[in-house]
């Protein structure tokens, strides 16, 4: 048969050898300084306005205070009931164990603020004075309950890994089990617990909303204050450097802990500790405590929010900007998502295309910097290179400004402060397609275009979905970024909780509340159901 | 020609994996490169392929300057090359027909289905066009690729250790399976391995490769039977080496006179393989067997010569020598043996 036949196709085409790998690492790099560009300007501030900060001098003992005395108690919190929940669910068998395992990763879907709305409406509806959560204890607490899951997960998963040979060895030792837990076990998981907690403290330091409704006067706040009390961009920009020396502290702490964990998890798959079974009174309490936890954050809430929404809608109180909010929220996480999964899509296969360089492993790194930002900080970075570029265009073309009035800052803020995570995704799914799989698409005439939309995209669609998901929920969540940024009149459902929470209208706050951690639940359930594919014990 | 490379080299900082290679096939040939592993040999491949660039030299494909050092560069998808990865790197997402019609997407949907079609029938799969990957064996996973790699029509195939992801007892037939395969459409194909078995028997002709370099380009029986050198004698088949004093056509060896190859004078060192010597009994003896290894259709016998030299003697499995036993060895009075060096 003639297959040589040849029919003869298109003229090759023809570059210069230099483009031949550089043309995606350019892509990485413009779209790396694109998104850590504006950064610079944090720290730039101290040498363009060196004195901005005198003014605010007064506030910064006190938002160093504030923020170092919560990060200690958050911190102290988040690793006591992270690690205590890992070892009970880790070491233990008692009935229920298999719910409680991921029912105590629902935290994860309740934004502070909104625990803060709930929290608040107990103490002043029902007169529970008792309660005095407008403190740094108040806080203190909220913050502990909504993040110790970061430490719960990572611990569990790490205590899994150790596997029983090692407490088997300890107790061969003459060490009773609970000894051998605490001499071994915790010991071995330091650095993931480690990198748990410095995940929530980052969480606590970037938040706004709570510290903010609880009248604590954090960093944040601070900045919040300066720029929308004082209208002074430097004096922000500088109160912004200095949070971010200590979140990125943190981070460097976490990668340094993480990548420990990695070396010290390199074994064999571990077989699972004999559990301890526990019966009676033992049993009760392992079932009572973390099914009482799970209800005060989770159950609680949901219901007192219903109770709230209903009262809101019978009595006529749901704020009529409710469904533009409504509205507005939808619509800024679902075009996020392009954005945001689209600039994560091309960094990732940039990265990938080209023969894996230290440039574009750098551009990588610099790209998903705004990770673990604060939102606060990052909008006030964002703010200062668009305005240069809005006056500029303004005196060429007299057009007004056209960036940071409009949502395209709030976008600007999304991608630098979410690319992380939705790269995290892609980048995971990306790492599992085979090289040969685009070199055979190639060799049969695709180009890079052709080869991601042909054989990648319909291959990591799991991740591509995933990566959406995280990134629409997170931008309904997101509330100080989105304040600072937002068009005149653009309200998110974030915002309307914020607003009537400060206000004390808990009933209006309630139902967009409700719905933020409804979709919250979302990535979260889908976590559990990811995570149970790996086989249990 | 169908390819032709002029002193092709690719360096990665300091290792030469590929030091001036030149080397031309005509349409329709079957070429194997054959060397050990790390010889440069797949990045050869991938230089042709288009997925590494050269440092000096030039590639012609079907007439075509596809890449030379500091100038003219076209891209893997414009080569009209197929290739056959030693993965395979099947779409896992796509049924067998759409992988094979993976590299048609610019054909008109006729010419898509005919082509595909026919390509099926040719490897003997339209009867699987409708599995994915992982429901085939790794058998008919090789003969999809290289249905894919033929569909588009290419001026060249490349097959990366094609063989080297099956077992044994398939790899044989599978063989000659994928050289009917490549002969009836016609394709011109370059081959790289590191089984000498697998170059002799599949190939027009076999390229040795050694740290960079095309050390001998010959049909596959004058490689074996006039290596170019010793290494190569000795990569291409088991070998004795013995060493001589060449009076034209023949050289004076330990084990007696041997014919040469071409002629030689003075002292020099020849390749004999196991098959051109043979053993004898009871004629008085020069060599004990000091090891069996019986194979089925032949017995490879090591043995220590008086003079301290261990050879190789391949026979027949007609008459076995039993280890220890004292034996007359001498070559076989057709052979014919080229100087190494």
């Amino acid at each position: 048969m003639g297959l040589t036949a040849v029919a003869r196709g298109h003229k090759p085409r023809r570059h210069r050898l230099a483009s031949l790998y550089d043309r995606w690492t350019f892509l990485t790099i413009a779209l790396a300084l694109l998104v850590a560009g504006p950064l610079v300007a944090l720290p730039a501030s101290f040498v363009t306005a060196p004195g901005a900060l005198a003014d605010f001098s007064a506030l910064l003992p006190g938002a160093a205070q504030a923020t170092v005395v919560l990060l200690l108690g958050v911190g102290a919190g988040t690793l006591v009931l992270g690690t205590g929940l890992a070892a009970l669910i880790a070491f233990c068998e008692f009935p229920g164990r298999r719910w409680l395992e991921w029912g105590l990763v629902l935290p994860l879907a309740m934004p502070g603020y909104v625990f803060t709305l709930f929290a608040l409406g107990l103490s002043d509806r029902l007169g529970w004075s008792w309660l005095d959560v407008r403190s740094t204890a108040g806080a203190t607490a909220v913050f502990t309950l909504v993040l110790y899951p970061y430490v719960y997960l990572l611990a569990r998963s790490a205590f899994l890994a150790q596997g029983g040979d090692l407490l088997e060895a300890a107790r061969g030792l003459g060490l009773s089990r609970g000894r051998a837990i605490v001499k071994v076990a915790i010991p071995l998981a330091r650095p993931a617990i480690v990198g748990g907690v410095a995940l929530a403290l980052m969480e606590s330091l970037a938040d706004f909303g709570t510290v903010n409704l609880l009248g604590l006067q954090t960093f944040t706040n601070a900045i919040y204050k300066v720029w929308y009390g004082a209208f002074d961009r430097d004096a922000a920009l500088q109160l912004g450097t200095l949070l971010v020396s200590v979140t990125l502290t943190l981070l460097l702490l976490e990668r340094l802990m993480r990548g420990r964990a990695r070396y010290a998890g390199g074994g064999s798959p571990a077989r699972a500790p004999e559990p301890v079974r526990l019966r009676g009174v033992a049993a009760v309490a392992a079932v009572a405590g973390p099914l009482a936890l799970i209800g005060l954050v989770v159950l609680a809430p949901l219901a007192q929010l219903s109770v709230w929404s209903a009262q809101a809608i019978g009595n006529g109180t749901l704020a009529p900007e409710f469904a533009t909010a409504a509205r507005n929220s939808l619509l800024l996480a679902g075009m996020s998502i392009a954005l945001v999964l689209g600039a994560a899509v091309l960094l990732a296969y940039g990265r990938r295309s080209g023969r894996p360089s230290r440039v574009s492993r750098e551009a990588v790194g610099l790209a998903t910097i705004g990770y673990g930002l604060p939102g606060s900080v990052v909008a006030v970075a964002v703010i200062v290179p668009l305005g240069w570029i809005d006056h500029r265009l303004d005196d060429v073309a007299g057009v007004g400004l056209l960036l940071t009035g409009t949502v395209i800052a709030l976008f600007a803020a999304y991608v630098v402060r979410f690319l992380a995570l939705a790269f995290q995704s892609v980048d995971s799914g990306l790492a599992r397609v085979p090289r040969s799989l685009d070199e055979a698409a190639r060799g049969l005439g695709s180009d890079r275009i052709d080869v991601l939309a042909r054989v990648h995209v319909p291959l990591i669609s799991t991740a591509l979905l995933t990566g959406a998901l995280l990134v629409f929920t997170e931008v309904m969540k997101e509330l100080p970024a989105t304040l600072l940024l937002r068009p005149l009149g653009g309200d998110t459902l974030a915002i309307a909780v914020w607003r009537a929470t400060s206000e004390s209208l808990y009933e209006t706050a309630a139902m967009p509340a409700l719905l933020i951690v409804l979709v919250g639940l979302l990535p979260v359930a889908l976590l559990i159901r990811l995570s149970r594919r790996v086989p249990q014990r | 020609m169908s390819v032709r490379l002029e002193g092709v080299e690719k360096s990665f900082g300091a290792t030469r994996a590929v030091a001036g290679v030149d080397l031309e096939m005509p349409p329709g040939e079957l070429v194997a490169i054959l060397g050990p592993s790390g010889c440069g040999k797949t990045t050869l491949l991938r230089l042709i392929a288009g997925f590494e660039a050269p440092d000096a030299g030039r590639i012609v494909v079907d007439g075509e300057t596809v890449a030379e050092a500091g100038g003219a560069f076209t891209a893997p998808e414009h080569r009209r090359i197929g290739m056959v990865f030693q993965d395979y790197a099947l779409f896992p997402h796509l049924r067998v027909r759409a992988n094979v019609a993976f590299g048609l997407a610019r054909r008109s949907r006729e010419q898509r289905e005919s082509l595909t079609r026919r390509t099926l029938e040719l490897v003997g799969l339209q009867h699987k066009a409708d599995r994915y990957p992982h429901e085939l064996s790794g058998g008919e996973r090789q003969r999809v690729a290289l249905a894919r790699a033929l569909a588009p029509e290419p001026a060249l195939v490349l097959l990366d250790e094609p063989f080297s992801s099956l077992d044994a007892t398939l790899r044989g037939d599978l063989r000659r399976e994928v050289e009917l395969i490549l002969r009836e459409a016609g394709a011109t194909a370059l081959l790289v391995t590191h089984d000498q078995e697998e170059a002799l028997a599949l190939a027009d002709r076999l390229a040795v490769m050694r740290e960079g370099r095309l050390v001998q380009v010959a049909r596959p029986e004058e490689v074996y039977a006039r290596p170019s050198g010793r290494w190569t004698a000795q990569f291409v088949g088991d070998v004795n080496v013995l060493s001589g004093i060449a009076r034209g056509g023949g050289v004076e060896t330990e084990l007696g006179t041997v014919t040469l190859a071409a002629p030689a004078q003075g002292p020099v060192h020849v390749a004999v393989r196991p098959e051109q010597l043979e053993l004898r009994r009871g004629h008085g003896t020069n060599a004990e067997v000091t090891a069996r290894e019986f194979r089925g259709h032949d017995v490879l016998y090591r043995l220590r010569h008086e003079a301290g030299r261990t050879l190789i003697v391949q026979l027949p499995s007609l008459e076995l020598f039993e280890v220890g036993t004292q034996v007359f060895v001498r070559p076989v009075e057709q052979a014919v043996a080229p100087v190494v060096d």
